[in-house]
């Protein structure tokens, strides 16, 4: 595989199997993190395979157009505003319930 | 001939309308500021209306002196549309009859409105009780008025639901509630049948309109109902294959809601009872408003009645049962203010069999019935103004704890006395020329005996009424009050004193005049009929002289002689207590406890499951959120992957 990739480069298909890879560590951390801070980086890593998803498909099957590209930075923008958020609201949690484990934020059980 | 007009005819809907704005005005606005600026606002209001009725009847009978009167309605307003062709309107219908009971209605109740404003100034809640009389007022005049018998239900109600706030006014007394559910009870029971007609006349009134209709008139209208086309085509329906006519069957339902209104035999059970209410109430319910609707609608439909004899004859018979009957039992009672309410009940008999007696042909009675009620307005209402002066003095409604008040209420005492002798038909007050009309349709209208009742009913009137006179005015004190009896303030006088003229002159009206139907009759005395009638009430008060003048005591033996028979009469025949086993025994416990239970256990069985239901799925599904993000999340990816499954299944 390694002789492959050597010759070839990698395809359309390697960079998507990549992409599932990250999606799925992604949802996994999502599910699993009990640190809000893991789970804030787990969106991170969901959100970038979709970016990169976007700019696979730009760059294999439509080479002249940018739109992917440029989809891309969008993403970027919004998960770093996203980001700011997200902490925002972990500090005042943290303020509030001196944790930020998110097994401990239940109350809206019914 | 002209069309009568005039100022106040143009605008008849003022008479109705003042009480009205009068009833909101006071209701809302002055009776919170002041209970006595409540008194007389809503005093001066009914003052103004009957002001305008009396000028109202000037300008349409100088209109009309010797012509056909003739109907006018100046004022309607479409109410109801419930089809092209059916609809409803609210009117003012003017007419001698209309016009007559205006007089009547607007009259009374403007006096018993002045003598409330003495009789209830010592009570807190006065403001309450004008707002209600303003009410009551309007009610029954929007009754009057009605050119359609659609307003004269919905008027109908509305005397009924004002009644029962006037007669249960004192509210925190236990009976004075229960006389008010039981007239409201009772009367509603009977517009049962009174609906009942009226759908089944509009069903078929609506089926003939089309053919028999004409442009200007509504299938409700009385003058549509009462035409003779439409009579006839009644009278020849018949109901599926039994004898009774539509027009007949129709006509005793109606009756049956005017029974219930005027107190007959057997409906008549809560009107005595209605004396819970002040006494000015009283007065208004059994002189001008309420109790005279009943007669009103039976007059107002008179030629439908009189197209189906059978309908007729009930009405004449009920009437005059009832004349009897309450007769008997007023002969019998303590309470001075259910003397009279029993008087009531006999006088209305007179006014319901006059009118059963008369014909199309031989229209008498149709006249002396409405003479009667006009008469009979004015010493009805003033023997319990009387009666309420007493009860005023003394604090007690018991006749034998009275006695002796002649010489300490002249007023009062002069003035009941003009009402007695009035009632008890004595020449020449009021009373005696209404009743000679009667008793004389009644005799050449070939009911002899109806005409025997209501000569021997004379003599008992005679009878009762000087009863609770001797055992009231003569003879010793025999109450327990000591503080001095004082004669009532001069505001109470003047409503007494313009009554007792009124009960006075009243019967020089020439009524025959005014009210008739076909020719004008000229009224005479009839000597065949006024010299017995007159020899029956001289006896009468004989007897009264000989059994109450001694403070009673030949009565008490008299009593003590007729033993349960006595007993009977005094529990006036058992029929409230016939209506309460009926009620109780029968109706509560074979119908009405089958229904609680089909109430209970099905319909609110089915709501409570279906609230069961909802409330177990809530407590499973509660447990599905946890409140913890994360599970959510599982939910939601899980639900993802099985629309993706789903997707691709179908995709395949």
């Amino acid at each position: 595989m390694i002789q492959y990739l050597a010759e070839h480069g990698p395809g359309l298909i390697h960079w998507l199997i990549l992409s599932n890879v990250l999606f799925a560590i992604g949802i996994y951390g999502l599910l699993s993190r009990r640190n809000a801070i893991g789970i804030l980086m787990s969106v991170e890593l969901m959100l970038n395979s979709a970016a990169m998803n976007a700019v696979v498909f730009n760059r294999f099957l439509t080479p002249r157009a940018v739109d992917g590209e440029i989809l891309a930075l969008f993403v970027i923008a919004v998960a770093a505003a996203e980001a700011v958020v997200a902490l925002a609201i972990f500090v005042a949690l943290f303020r509030n319930r001196s944790s930020i484990d998110v097994n401990r934020m239940d109350s809206l059980k019914g | 001939m002209t069309e009568p007009a005039g100022i106040v005819l143009k605008n008849a809907w003022l008479i109705p309308a003042i009480p009205l704005a009068s009833f909101v005005l006071v209701g809302l606005v002055v009776r919170p500021l002041s209970r006595r600026l409540a008194g007389i606002v809503a005093t001066a209001a009914i003052f103004v209306s009957a002001a305008m009725a009396w000028i109202l009847a000037w300008e349409y009978f100088s209109a009309t002196p010797h012509g056909e009167p003739t109907a006018v309605i100046p004022w309607t307003f479409e109410w109801l549309r419930y089809q092209t062709g059916l609809t409803v309107k609210l009117g003012v219908l003017v007419d001698p009859l209309s016009i007559l009971l205006m007089v009547v209605v607007t009259t009374v109740s403007a006096l018993v409105h002045l003598y409330s404003i003495g009789y209830m100034h010592d009570d807190e809640g006065s403001g309450r009780f004008f707002t209600w009389m303003n009410l009551f007022t309007f009610s029954m005049l929007g009754l009057v008025v009605a050119p359609n018998i659609v307003q004269m239900y919905v008027f109908w109600e509305l005397v009924g639901v004002s009644s029962f706030l006037l007669i249960g006014y004192y509210y925190q007394k236990p009976s004075a509630v229960a006389a008010s559910n039981k007239a409201f009870i009772v009367t509603r029971f009977a517009d049962l049948g009174f609906m009942i007609g009226i759908l089944i006349l509009g069903f078929y009134g609506f089926r003939l309109f089309s053919e028999l209709g004409d442009a200007g008139l509504q299938p409700f209208d009385f003058a549509f109902l009462t035409s003779p086309a439409v009579l006839e085509r009644l009278a020849t329906m018949h109901l599926g294959t039994c004898d009774i006519s539509i027009l007949t069957l129709s006509m005793v339902l109606v009756f049956m809601g005017a029974a219930g209104k005027s107190a007959m035999f057997p409906l008549h059970i809560w009107l005595p009872d209605a004396m819970e209410g002040p006494t000015p109430v009283s007065a208004l319910i059994h002189a001008a408003t309420m109790v005279v609707a009943g007669v009103y609608l039976v007059a107002r439909l008179f030629a439908a009645f009189a197209a189906s004899g059978t309908a007729l004859m009930v009405v004449a018979y009920v009437g005059a049962f009832t004349c009897l009957f309450a007769a008997i039992i007023g002969l019998t009672q303590d309470d001075i203010k259910r003397v009279l309410a029993f008087s009531t009940l006999s006088q209305l008999g007179y006014m319901m069999f006059a009118l059963g007696v008369a014909t199309v042909g031989h229209p008498l009675g149709y006249t002396a019935s409405m003479f009667h009620l006009f008469t009979h307005a004015f010493f009805k209402s003033l023997l319990f103004l009387a009666a309420g002066a007493v009860i005023h003095a003394v604090h007690t409604n018991n006749i034998w704890e009275m006695g002796g008040l002649v010489r300490k209420l002249p007023i009062t005492h002069a003035t009941f006395l003009v009402a007695t002798l009035a009632i008890a038909g004595i020449w020449p007050l009021a009373g005696f020329f209404s009743k000679d009309e009667i008793l004389g349709a009644a005799l050449d209208g070939g009911h002899p005996v109806i005409f025997a009742v209501g000569l021997l009913v004379a003599g008992l009137t005679a009878l009762y009424m000087f009863r609770i006179y001797f055992l009231t005015f003569w003879g010793k004190f025999r109450g327990m009050v000591t503080d001095p009896v004082h004669e009532v303030p001069a505001l109470m006088r003047v409503p007494l004193v313009i009554l007792a003229v009124a009960s006075i002159v009243a019967g020089f009206v020439p009524m025959g005049r005014f009210v008739r139907i076909g020719e004008e009759h000229h009224a005479g005395i009839n000597l065949a009929v006024a010299i017995p009638a007159s020899i029956l009430a001289l006896i009468g008060i004989g007897l009264a002289w000989i059994l109450y003048s001694a403070d009673g005591r030949r009565a008490a033996q008299c009593t003590v002689r007729m033993g349960a028979f006595y007993t009977v009469i005094k529990q006036k025949f058992y029929i409230d207590e016939a209506y309460l086993f009926v009620t109780r025994r029968i109706l509560f416990r074979f119908v009405a406890r089958p229904i609680a239970w089909f109430d209970r256990h099905v319909v609110d069985g089915g709501v409570n499951l279906s609230g069961w239901i909802a409330r177990t799925t809530g407590s499973v599904l509660r447990h599905l959120q946890t409140g913890q993000v994360q599970v959510y999340g599982v939910w939601f990816v899980g639900g993802a992957l099985l629309v993706l499954l789903i997707l691709w299944a179908g995709w395949r």
